[in-house]
């Protein structure tokens, strides 16, 4: 535990990082209390239209006000409002609300909540979660009116005096954006989540918020003094002076690290002793690509394709995935974007595979052996990547879930094929185009020597291998405990892998969780990989460990730990050696008792 | 007479087109729709798999849920049918300026 005590603590989600300290400032934001009634007379119903007008009115002369004053400050936030101001206007909401109110004959509080719960029903049936928590706008936008037609006003934040700490059940985003950032320490809420508004626009404005937190809001009161970790998910209300300190020194401490870290984020992984390595990044959307340079990532070393094939009753075309990639490429040029085929099972590709059900899906038709079944598919994908490859010239491919050599000519000889018939229509492909192949299935491991000779690269995908290795499904909970990323078989595969890329002198990454893991670099270069390719975020942490590292130190700690028999022993090995030799790159991160973050059992 | 026949003609105008920008038709994309539609009086639907939505109702476009790579019909229905597709059109071929 920290030193010191405190009148309590509360765990939450982490959605913006940092230490604040400060005084407790509680905005009220109860929902309004609502009076239904029926309408005395027909006559009536028109003024209660009128009386609905009026309230729409009020709400939007205010939200065009708080527009006005964000335009100033964040010009990129304006478009929350813009779209409130439209839901306000909605046939959904307002048009509805006028039929109820005839119909019906009641009240317009009334009828206005009718219509939302009838919003509400329709957004529940929407699968995009995006779309599906767009619901809480109209739910905003919905409670301002309300407060207008009952005349009962909420507490705004923008009369906050001093710097403090906002504590609220929920925060509207328009709340969010009138926090001024000079007079807001922290955000800690009773409700939301990682995808909220409260974290993406905190996340913006770089203040510490943890939400999801249900009883702050109940249990601090204003003026008390609190901390909010961003990093850990924590509120601490009302610490001594020990544990106060203690949070002061981490706060410093944190924020002196991140910034150095990002500051040298550019500069290559390059050992204390001259060996250099590639760091890359996994991308799944073209958006990610801002965080790929901005992270110091030299390149994409996996880009995952299937985001566009997903939700859609039909493949996407040619044209779309052929724009799609050429963006990444063409951001991410010079460096090099390794492109992975579509990895899907069945029951994610709309196709006529659809229904068919598979005891065993991970075993079954997926991947590589779908898209060699599901030839138009595979092939237009093919088509879309080598046309990108002959302008930008920076594209590699790589197939997922090789299990053999059969499967692996199976898969080239469609590539050639495609790659002929461009060629024939006068397209240029790129003639020196790499084809590599994911290593994650154990008896493509067992066969690296012969897959080696046929492929210009391996990527060792170490998720899935670690699930087929040791035969566990990480998302069972019964047996997630098992998951070990770190278990001698695994050490033993990827060094097997390794050793066979390198003797037939063809390049080999490292991708997934395990590479970008900080706790495991040590070991990581020892198997002298070509790359290591991780979410962007991880990039700069890990290249500073890489840079405080030694080739030869690193070969000698993977031969000790190869020895070692079982994955916990190994963990304690690398928790000890960060200790020892890393401290620098560790310790802010230990946990109060002085541990660092166990090497993740479930990979998170 | 003629004229006044041709004005008071309604036009039926259809277009179908691919979602290219990369977030599909959410919040943002979905207020330039309705602004636009807005500034024309004929009827305008966005048409997906059958369903229709209103595109002058940004509750309606977002809950039809149109992620990158639908496929959609356009259609208007009204005296300047022709010029509120083409309008419509550009924000679409512009990708609605995510990009």
């Amino acid at each position: 535990m920290p030193p010191g005590n405190a009148r309590m603590v509360l765990k939450g989600i982490g959605v913006a990082p940092g230490i604040a300290i400060g005084k407790a400032y509680r905005v009220d934001r109860n929902k309004v209390s609502l009076v239904y009634y029926y309408l005395p007379s027909p006559a009536q119903t028109k003024r209660e239209k009128d009386r609905f007008d009026a309230a729409v009115d009020r709400a939007e002369a205010d939200l065009k006000e708080i527009r006005a004053k964000m335009a100033g400050e964040f010009p990129e936030h304006v478009h929350i409002i813009d779209t409130h101001i439209h839901i306000l206007r909605d046939k959904m909401l307002y048009d509805e609300t006028i039929r109820i109110i005839e119909e019906q004959q009641i009240n317009a509080e009334w009828a206005l909540r009718q219509s939302l719960e009838n919003a509400q029903h329709i957004f529940a049936k929407i699968d995009d979660e995006y779309i599906r928590s767009r619901f809480s706008d109209v739910d905003f936008v919905a409670e301002r009116v309300l407060e207008n037609l009952t005349g009962q006003n909420k507490q705004s934040v923008a009369g906050i005096r001093e710097r403090v700490i906002v504590v609220a059940q929920d925060l509207s985003p328009a709340d969010t954006i009138q926090l001024q950032v000079e007079k807001t320490l922290a955000i800690a809420t009773d409700m939301g989540g990682k995808t909220s508004h409260t974290a993406i626009i905190t996340r913006s404005l770089d203040i510490p918020a943890v939400v999801g937190l249900e009883n702050v809001y109940q249990a601090v009161r204003s003026g008390e003094l609190m901390v909010v970790d961003g990093h850990a998910g924590k509120v601490i209300i009302d610490p001594d002076e020990e544990l106060l300190n203690y949070y002061y020194e981490r706060q410093y401490q944190l924020e002196r690290y991140r910034k150095e870290v990002v500051r040298c984020a550019e500069l290559p992984a390059e050992t204390e002793d001259g060996y250099n390595i590639k760091i890359q990044a996994n991308i799944e959307l073209l958006e990610e690509v801002v965080a790929v340079i901005d992270n110091g990532a030299e390149g994409v070393g996996l880009y995952r394709t299937e985001y566009l094939y997903l939700n859609l009753d039909q493949p996407p075309t040619e044209e779309t995935l052929f724009w799609d990639y050429r963006e990444v490429a063409e951001i991410i040029y010079p460096e090099m974007v390794t492109i992975r085929t579509l990895d899907l099972g069945a029951d994610k590709l709309n196709t006529r595979m659809r229904g068919s059900t598979e005891t065993n899906p991970a075993l079954g038709l997926r991947s590589i052996r779908l898209c060699l079944q599901e030839d138009i598919t595979f092939r237009t994908q093919l088509r879309a990547i080598l046309r990108v490859s002959g302008i930008t010239k920076n594209i590699k491919i790589m197939f997922p879930m090789i299990s053999g050599v059969g499967e692996l000519r199976a898969a080239k000889a469609v590539l050639e094929e495609v790659k002929q018939s461009l060629i024939k229509e006068s397209i240029e492909v790129d003639e020196n185009l790499q084809v590599g192949i994911m290593i994650e299935v154990p008896s493509a491991v067992a066969v690296a020597d012969l897959l080696a000779r046929e492929v210009d690269f391996f990527s060792i995908g170490t998720n899935d291998l670690v699930q087929y290795a040791l035969a566990i499904d990480r998302v069972n909970e019964n047996v997630a405990h098992l998951y070990e990323p770190l278990h001698p078989a695994i050490l033993r595969m990827i060094k097997q892998a390794a050793d066979a890329g390198r003797q037939a002198g063809i390049s080999v990454s490292l991708c997934g969780e395990l590479a970008g893991e900080p706790l495991y670099i040590p070991i990581l270069l020892g198997f002298e990989l070509d790359s290591l390719s991780m979410n962007p975020l991880a990039v700069p942490r890990v290249k500073k460990i890489i840079r405080n590292a030694s080739i030869e130190e690193s070969k000698d700690y993977l031969n000790e730990v190869l020895h070692f028999t079982t994955a916990g022993q190994i963990n304690e090995y690398l928790c000890n050696l960060a200790w020892r030799r890393f401290r620098e790159d560790f310790e802010l991160f230990a946990d109060e008792m002085g541990n660092l973050p166990a090497a993740s059992g479930n990979g998170q | 007479m003629r004229d006044i026949a041709k004005r008071l003609e309604i036009r039926v105008v259809r277009k179908e087109l691919t979602i290219r920008n990369k977030l599909g038709l959410h919040a943002r994309a979905a207020a330039k729709i309705v602004q636009t539609s807005n500034q024309f009086q004929s009827r305008i639907s966005i048409i997906k798999n059958g369903r229709e939505a209103d595109a002058k109702s940004m509750l309606d476009i977002l809950t039809l849920s149109c992620p990158r790579g639908t496929r959609i019909e356009l259609r208007a229905e009204g005296k300047d049918a022709a010029e509120a597709l083409a309008a419509l059109a550009v924000l679409f071929d512009n990708k609605f300026g995510e990009e």
